[in-house]
This record gives structure tokens, C-alpha cells and sequence, in this order.
């Protein structure tokens, strides 16, 4: 299986577009760091950046390189290897490399400039949304044959996750306004991991103050030990699903 | 006890389906060792399906296959005794020749026992094309490739769909002697090929498919016997032209 792992992350290494995200993180990270004279201003900044430019690029890249792999997996499987093995080394090669390009480039700069408990967790939410947005690729990725199809319904999922979810929870706060959906708006958070990464990242920033009364029952939730915890459960259940669901299909997938 | 023993592959009432067409119905076969089995039938009539299902690389929607007695669904190891050239050989795109060489072989080193066998290799000088991008290649040299990965281990069985499609004169004389001192050792050869002429000298038994059904498995002598004609195309035509 290492073996495996060792050539994906070759192969990953030698079409550079990680190399190039890597970069293009260093570049925001450092610039956002460098305008800001308050590291917490510059953290505030970079984590819009962060929420949008890292599910897109880890699920739209993982994607196309399954994609590419196509003969590379077709070839491996008629050699006497396990399939779960193949496909796990593949989700390990992109997992990890998507990760250490996060921490290059957007990783490093926070930790040297906010090196303080929320730049810690800044780095961990975005370690986890690589990670979970290479599983939701793998999920598309093997659920179709069609390129351009599953290419699309990456790009559909990345929109869904990051705008069209906020605007059906706004959708949903203004109809059943009457009620109250502080504890329930808790529950749905949990259905997207990038609304989870942001409401944890606030949360350290002390500005929750600022999203009023739902702001404060989600104070009251994710910040006590517990519901942190719960929290990155819940996280880790957005990489482990999609990951073991593609791995089924996988198994049972004729080549 | 003797006949079971030389099965090495039993495939049972295999049935797949891709969509409404069937690639395959109710096809059982016994491949025995020592034999080399030619696979004929029309385009489509499923004789990569069941190539592909004896590689478990499309697992069937009914019956099972067995492998040196053991079912091969969820099992992997047995394909380190089968050398496969796939009818269209697919690499990754930016590796060399050579790469590609040193990572079968990096992945297969578990079969130690076994000697490396690069005697198609030096005989298509692939040496000197070793630094090549497989993306460069023409389909004659990616299907040299196939060939040479496929008796690269000294597998037991040999699996060639279309071995000598695209390959130029020399080259395919070269493969049809390989795969008769192949033969000679005692391996399971199992070939499918469109080129019926190229299989008189070759094979032993012939299996003939027609619409994912399997019409006949005889041997090449009793194939002769009953169609009266020395010439495997022209028993296969005889067939053909009877149904």
C-alpha cells in the first residue's frame, strides 16, 4: 500500500497544479498578514479565503486526477493487489498532499503571525476541509463514468456547500422567523462542514457576539469542551461516510 | 481426482449484465493447465467480459469463478499467477517506459520465487524506448508493453486479448513463438483473436461465443473432425454459416 501512496504523490507532485496552490496560498497568506497590522484583523481576512478556495480546489483537483488515474487504477487492478487497498492509497495520496500544500502555504504563515489558539484551529479546520472535500470528490468521482459529468457535479457540490446551503438556512430562518430555531440552526450547521469550520473558527475569535442570539446558543454549544468535541466528530464523520461509501462502490465497480 | 486437479480455472454459470444487452449468460468453462485456448466470436459476443470477470476486474452478476479451487471473489493473490495484455494497454500518461517497468515490477516483488522473464523485452528493444512518455507511443509499441508486462512474471496462466492487433509482422512472429515455448512449459494460455490463421499453430481448444452465450468448447482435433476442415477459419466459417 505505501507503494502505492508513493507513486500517487509522484505523480501528483509532477503536474505542479499543486505546487502552483500551494504557492498561490503563500502569496494570500502572507499579503493578508502583511497589510493587517493585527494578526486577529489578518486571521478574519484570510478565513473567507480559506472557506472558499480550499473545498473548491480540493474537490474540483481530486476529482480530475481520479479522472486521469482512470488507466493507472485500471492497471493496478489487474495486478494482485486488494482493491480497498487501491483505492484507500489513492484517498491517502491526495488526502496528504492537498494537506501539506495547506500547510505550506496558508499553515505555516498563521502559525508564525497568529501562533495563538484560534490560528491553531484555523489550521486544523482547513487540514479537515481538504480532507473531507477529497472524500466528497472520491464519492462523485466513482458514481459516474462521465468526466464532464462528474466534474459538474463536483463544481454543483463545492456551490452547494458554500453558497446554496447559506442561502436555504436564510431561506428557512425568514419563513419559521415566529419560531425559535436557535437550537435547530445548531443541528443544521452540522450538515455542511464549512458552516461547522466557520462557526468554530468565530467562536475563537470572541466576535460571536456579533451573530446575535443564535450567536450565543452557539456559544453556548461549541464552546464548552463537549460541544467542541462533538463538533470535530462530526467533521471527522463528513471524511469517514463519503470516504467508506466511494469505497464500496469501488469495490463493486466493473473496470 | 487427476482431471480436477489440472482445472485451474472453473468458471460456473457466470451472467453479467451492462444495461439491457447480456454480456453474458450462463457461461460455464473449465480451463485446464498445459492448455492453450482460443477464444473466438463476434464483436461482442462477451469474450473480454469473461476475461475480464476471470480478472475480477467486472465482477459477474450471477454464478462464481474459481481459481486453483479458490472462489476469487474477495481474493487478489491469485492474480500474481496471471500475466494479462489487455486489448487496448491504458498507462498513466506522463510515465516513461521505464517507469512503468520499475513500478510493476516494484509492485509485484512480493512473487520472489519467481525469475523475471524480460525475453520479450531484449527481442523488441524496448530497452532503447525506455525514457519514452507512453502518451508518445503508437498503439504497436504500447501493445509490446502489454505483452512483455504480461510474461514480465512468469505467470502460470497468460490472458491475451488480441495480442498481435497492431503489432507489425516481426513483431507478432516474435510474440507467437514466446507463446509457444510459454506453452510448451505447461501454462494456461488463453487468447482471443479476430486473426483465426494466426491461431492454427497455437492452440488446443477452441471456444466459440455468440451473443454472451457460449455455443461450444472442443478441442482443436475434434473441431476438425466434425466440420471436416483442416483450417481453423475455415471450421469457424462452417460453424458460423450452419447457425
Amino acid at each position: 500500500m505505501k507503494k502505492i501512496i508513493k507513486y500517487v504523490i509522484a505523480d501528483i507532485l509532477r503536474n505542479k497544479i499543486v505546487l502552483a496552490y500551494t504557492f498561490f496560498l503563500l502569496v494570500i497568506s502572507l499579503s493578508v498578514f502583511s497589510i493587517e497590522d493585527n494578526a486577529g484583523k489578518g486571521l478574519l481576512s484570510l478565513l473567507n479565503v480559506i472557506l472558499i478556495i480550499v473545498p473548491l480546489v480540493s474537490i474540483v483537483f481530486s476529482t480530475i486526477y481520479i479522472y486521469n488515474s482512470a488507466e493507472f487504477i485500471e492497471l493496478l487492478v489487474s495486478q494482485p493487489l486488494q482493491r480497498k487497498k487501491i483505492w484507500i492509497s489513492l484517498f491517502a495520496g491526495l488526502a496528504g498532499s492537498l494537506t501539506l500544500a495547506f500547510l505550506g502555504g496558508a499553515g505555516i504563515p498563521i502559525i508564525i503571525y497568529a501562533p495563538a489558539a484560534t490560528g491553531l484551529i484555523m489550521v486544523g479546520m482547513g487540514v479537515l476541509l481538504s480532507v473531507i472535500f477529497v472524500a466528497i470528490a472520491m464519492l462523485g468521482a466513482v458514481s459516474t463514468r462521465d468526466k464532464a459529468k462528474g466534474i459538474g457535479i463536483a463544481i454543483l457540490l463545492w456551490l452547494y456547500f458554500s453558497l446554496l446551503f447559506d442561502g436555504l438556512v436564510v431561506f428557512i430562518l425568514f419563513q419559521f422567523q415566529d419560531y425559535p430555531l436557535e437550537k435547530p440552526m445548531v443541528v443544521i450547521s452540522g450538515l455542511n462542514p464549512i458552516d461547522l469550520g466557520r462557526i468554530l473558527i468565530l467562536l475563537k475569535m470572541d466576535i460571536s457576539a456579533m451573530m446575535g442570539y443564535t450567536g450565543a446558543v452557539f456559544k453556548d454549544f461549541f464552546g464548552t469542551g463537549a460541544g467542541f468535541t462533538i463538533a470535530l466528530l462530526v467533521m471527522f464523520c463528513w471524511v469517514m461516510v463519503p470516504a467508506w461509501l466511494s469505497l464500496r462502490k469501488f469495490n463493486r465497480k466493473d473496470l | 481426482m487427476h482431471e480436477t486437479f489440472k482445472a485451474m480455472i472453473i468458471a460456473t454459470n457466470v451472467s453479467k449484465h451492462f444495461g439491457k444487452p447480456v454480456a453474458l449468460n450462463n457461461v460455464s468453462v473449465t480451463c485446464n493447465k498445459g492448455e492453450c485456448i482460443a477464444l473466438i466470436g463476434p464483436n461482442g459476443s462477451g469474450k473480454t467480459t469473461l476475461i475480464k470477470s476471470i480478472l475480477g476486474m467486472v465482477v459477474p452478476d450471477n454464478g462464481f469463478i474459481t481459481f486453483n479451487g479458490k472462489n476469487i471473489l474477495h481474493d487478489w493473490l491469485y492474480r500474481e499467477f496471471i500475466g494479462y495484455m489487455p486489448q487496448t494497454g491504458r498507462y498513466p500518461e506522463n510515465m516513461t517506459i521505464g517507469q512503468v517497468l520499475d513500478m510493476m515490477k516494484d509492485i509485484r516483488k512480493k512473487s520472489k520465487n519467481r525469475q523475471l522473464d524480460e525475453e520479450l523485452a531484449d527481442a523488441f528493444k524496448l530497452g532503447s524506448l525506455l525514457d519514452k512518455r507512453m502518451r508518445t507511443l503508437s498503439g504497436g509499441t504500447r501493445q509490446k508493453v502489454s505483452a512483455c508486462l504480461a510474461f514480465l512474471f512468469n505467470p502460470d496462466v497468460l490472458i491475451l486479448d488480441e495480442p498481435t492487433a497492431g503489432l507489425d509482422p516481426v513483431a507478432s512472429e516474435i510474440l507467437k513463438e514466446k507463446i509457444i515455448s510459454e506453452k510448451k512449459k505447461g501454462k494456461l494460455v488463453l487468447i482471443t483473436s479476430h486473426v483465426l490463421s494466426e491461431l492454427d499453430d497455437l492452440v488446443t481448444q477452441v471456444i466459440y461465443m455468440q451473443d454472451g452465450n457460449l455455443i461450444f468448447h472442443k478441442s482443436l482435433e475434434n473441431l476438425r473432425k466434425d466440420t471436416g476442415e483442416d483450417k481453423l477459419s475455415r471450421a469457424i466459417a462452417n460453424v458460423m454459416m450452419k447457425k
